[in-house]
């Protein structure tokens, strides 16, 4: 459904895509993870049409986004980052503005946003300035939905949100999902890779690697320790200056400790004693995206 | 001996109208203690904030930040604390040693004195290629680094942060917490607001708002076996809902 | 046509929700038109001056005597001869001094023409300017009074014809128009254009069937409306509160003030494909479009007196060319017949800045 091929961008001397590849099949919901700065935006600003790529070709639903972008901005509904909404309309009016702009009426296609915007209605008469994160997300979604695209993209779409709205903004993809849209969401939350069905991680304009979230974990080639004491910090300089480590990592309240398959559970208690750590706990565990994306970063 | 309290909120209130910012809170902070401050967005964090910073007097309570009152001794107390928001802590048009000059300035930092602390930072941040370019043209981790060190370039007692690791790749990320540690470490006490659950998990103490009360306070493995949680954000979502 | 007037409705909206704005926007005409008018009132009355009168015959004294009774002039002098005249301008006492000739009263009579000689202080040229003005509409109408000669025969410039006091008013109301109509319609566009693209509603716009130029005529027309109200404002404090009158056509002064409204929005459009956000359409505008529009359109200072560089350079300043076909139609009431070539200059101006605003308007960012 969407295919990019060797897509280049630079701004001046910053080179924000490098030769980017990936494809995204019909009926998907595609992850694009990275860190701000890594190209997310420029990238969905050349799927929609908005930017031309220095080099490359990428086509959506088989359409050139050079040559077809008229076509394609017909059947995309893009949500930049930053809701852009006017903040001066009620919730009403930026619906029913963003309806006819693309030539249709909230009621032709209301059954589409039923149940994002049965959550908006007691809200509707209030200006979308006056919402909070998670309801002028709703609304920014209701709006790119409303003219019944074929692919949606969406720009960061849960930054600046709360964890709740976080949450139900997912669910309603995955309903989404089941109408058979494609999806390509970006997001700088790599905990939210694991809610994809196939993610690309992105840094510094790059693919790191294109896979199924599962497959993505799997294929981490280190054997990684969850490692556990009152003081983290501490541990954590300590386990830094352990001979075996191939990476040790803060994780919260642990550290996760990457080695080779030589080392044991003992290896590393010992090591943390001698220098003083006390209460340790170590398990072995399985590797997150996090995990993968720190190991592909160096 | 008893612990140095840093922040001392009792029974703190701020209303606007009929409405209740903030609704009663008391905690407090210990010296060397990196807390958590989280809340969704309108939970009444950013008032809470406003308040212990000295910018926004109280309806009613007390609390005392760096040992001086948040409303009687307010200059005193800026003098005391450091601030660090991600997005509006450096002039992004000056370099990094025109903004460690400026800052230094602000807080009546000697020309010798501000001389070392530049010198200082540029050794322990790596910052020897990138010391005379402009802030906008230096990779958002590293500006993150720089305006933490900035924050801190006059040794307050506390210093706050809103959100500093929002965005940013995660071994950045965790350079910048390895910097707040030791920061930490060294006896300033760091005060972390954000509304990213992740950032939360590394905070020595998380109290967490909802409409303007506290609804949760303690370390993160006490939270996550009061409210059965495998992570901040499902304590979250219980809470919230 | 739906989604047209869905955008213009939206347009509305955001003009009418802005209070502040629209505060400004109404408020800053009739402020201007207010201070420029009575500021520049208040200036020549009194003003101090010294006569030396080599005649001293009837027609000297009774002239004298008519302008020390006006409450513009305060003789504060009579010189006896030329020497005085260096003396009294150095001591600043005086900014004007008169001087009839020998043989005044005669000359009058006879030759049918002017020989008084009005001695200024150029080093205030501005004031210097409107005393002489002033002092010559006085003469002008003594003149008139006691020897019953028509205006045309004596030498006196056109502009005193259609302005016989020199009030400043007349000068400033056009003027004012064309710069409040400039700011309003300039600004104002760019400024909305800037702010979509700031807060990313642009992006949804531009991904959208939506064409180009019903984006484009979505933003002009709702500032094309308000600027013609705001350009009836002035003009109605203009004609009740400080007299200008009007001797033109309606209709005419309308459609000229219409082609000048739209040339700015085009211009407020061109402005705002550079710009990428409100403070620089801001910026730009005031610089590129308000301070040449002040400084270089005759508005304050006199075109003719520029060098030449200058004086090419304002041909192609749009407020230039208004102000002239306004004067020229309120002041004298004349035709199109006689403003047709400003009116020719300014809807080439438009068409231009049209064709280029199209071309620039961009279907991507950047």
């Amino acid at each position: 459904m969407i295919e990019v091929h060797n897509i280049s961008k630079s701004y001046g001397s910053v080179q924000a895509l490098k030769e980017l590849s990936f494809k995204v099949e019909e009926g998907q919901l595609y992850g694009l993870i990275g860190p701000d700065g890594a190209g997310k935006t420029t990238l969905f600003r050349i799927l929609t049409t908005l930017l031309l790529a220095d080099s490359g070709e990428a086509t959506m639903d088989g359409l050139d986004v050079k040559k077809n972008y008229k076509k394609i901005r017909k059947m995309v509904g893009y949500m930049p980052e930053r809701f852009s909404l006017y903040m001066d309309l009620t919730v009403e009016e930026n619906l029913n503005f963003f309806a006819t702009v693309f030539q249709t009426t909230v009621e032709e296609n209301y059954h589409l946003i039923h149940d994002i915007y049965q959550m908006l209605e007691p809200f509707k008469k209030r200006k979308a300035g006056d919402l909070s994160g998670g309801m002028k997300q709703k609304l920014a979604l209701s709006c790119a939905l409303i003219h019944k695209p074929r692919i949606l993209l969406l720009d960061e779409p849960t930054t600046g949100v709360d964890p709740v709205s976080r949450k139900e903004f997912w669910e309603m993809l995955k309903k989404l999902q089941q109408s058979g849209l494609t999806t390509l969401v970006s997001t700088p939350f790599l905990d939210e890779a694991e809610l994809c069905d196939e993610v690309a991680l992105v840094q510094n304009g790059q693919i790191l690697k294109v896979d199924s979230p599962h497959n993505i974990a799997m294929a981490y080639p280190h054997r990684l320790w969850q490692v556990k004491s009152g003081a983290n910090y501490k541990t954590l300089k300590i386990l830094k200056e352990f001979d075996h480590k191939i990476s040790a990592f803060a994780f919260g309240n642990v550290v996760h400790l990457a080695t080779n398959s030589e080392v044991s559970e003992e290896m590393i208690e010992v090591h943390l004693k001698q220098n003083g750590v006390e209460h340790i706990q170590i398990k072995p565990i399985q590797a997150g995206i996090e995990d993968v994306f720190m190991d592909l970063m160096q | 001996m008893e612990e140095e309290k840093v922040i001392e909120v009792k029974n703190l209130s701020k209303h606007f109208g009929k409405f209740k910012a903030v609704d009663d809170i008391s905690f407090d902070v210990k010296k060397g203690e990196v807390f958590g401050f989280l809340g969704a967005n309108g939970a009444g964090k950013t008032t809470a904030i406003k308040m212990l910073t000295g910018i926004w007097s109280s309806t009613s309570g007390q609390a005392t930040v760096a040992g001086f009152d948040i409303n009687k001794n307010r200059n005193k107390l800026k003098e005391n604390i450091g601030y660090m928001s991600q997005k509006f802590s450096l002039y992004e048009d000056l370099t990094f040693k025109e903004n460690v000059r400026f800052y230094g300035g602000i807080y009546g930092l000697s020309n010798k004195e501000i001389k070392l602390k530049t010198e200082e930072m540029i050794e322990h941040l790596e910052l020897d290629n990138i010391q005379n370019t402009m802030i906008s043209d230096i990779p958002l981790g590293w500006k993150q680094k720089i305006a933490f060190s900035v924050a801190v370039i006059h040794r307050p007692k506390i210093v706050f942060l809103d959100e500093p690791t929002s965005g940013v790749d995660p071994i950045t990320r965790r350079q910048f917490w390895d910097l707040i540690y030791e920061t930490a470490e060294s006896g300033i006490t760091v005060f972390v607001t954000t509304h990213y659950m992740d950032e939360a998990e590394y905070c020595d103490r998380i109290s967490m708002m909802v409409q303007g009360r506290i609804e949760a306070l303690g370390s993160l493995d006490e939270l996550l076996t009061k409210h059965q949680a495998k992570n901040m954000d499902e304590v979250f979502v219980k809470l919230a809902r | 046509m739906k989604t047209f007037a869905a955008f213009v409705r939206k347009e509305f909206k955001h003009i009418f929700r802005d209070r502040k704005t629209l505060i400004i926007l109404f408020g800053m005409p009739i402020v201007m038109v207010i201070m420029f008018g009575f500021a520049i009132r208040t200036e020549i009355s009194n003003s101090r001056i010294a006569i030396l009168d080599h005649a001293k015959d009837a027609h000297s004294q009774k002239l004298k005597g008519k302008i020390a009774a006006s409450e513009y002039f305060n003789v504060v002098a009579e010189l006896n001869s030329e020497e005085e005249i260096g003396e009294i301008f150095k001591r600043g006492d005086v900014k004007l001094v008169l001087v009839f000739p020998q043989e005044f009263g005669k000359d009058l009579v006879n030759t049918k023409h002017s020989p008084i000689q009005i001695i200024t202080d150029a080093s205030d040229p501005n004031t210097a300017n409107i005393l002489s003005s002033y002092l010559q509409a006085t003469f002008q109408s003594y003149v008139n009074e006691e020897l019953h000669l028509q205006a045309p025969n004596l030498n006196i410039t056109t502009r005193m014809m259609f302005n016989p006091e020199n009030k400043s008013v007349y000068m400033f109301v056009p003027g004012v128009m064309t710069i409040i109509l400039m700011l309003v319609s300039a600004l104002m566009t760019s400024i909305t254009v800037a702010k979509e693209k700031e807060i990313g509603t642009m992006e949804i716009l531009l991904v959208s069937p939506l064409k180009p130029f019903v984006i484009i005529l979505g933003k002009i027309i709702p500032y094309l409306v308000l600027a013609l109200i705001i350009a009836c404002t002035i003009l109605l404090l203009g004609l009740y509160v400080f007299d200008m009158p009007m001797n033109g056509s309606y209709y005419l002064l309308f459609g000229e003030i219409f082609l000048f409204v739209l040339c700015a929005l085009v211009l407020g459009l061109l402005i705002s494909t550079v710009a990428n956000s409100q403070q620089t359409a801001m910026l730009i505008s005031m610089m590129a479009l308000m301070l040449p529009s002040i400084l270089l359109s005759g508005f304050i200072f006199p075109i003719s007196s520029m060098p030449i560089p200058l004086q090419v350079i304002s041909n192609a300043i749009p407020a230039k060319w208004f102000i002239i076909v306004i004067k020229n139609i309120m002041l004298k009431g004349t035709g199109f017949e006689a403003i047709a070539f400003e009116t020719g200059v300014l809807v080439f101006i438009t068409c231009l800045l049209t064709l280029i605003a199209i071309k620039k308007f961009k279907i991507r960012l950047e």
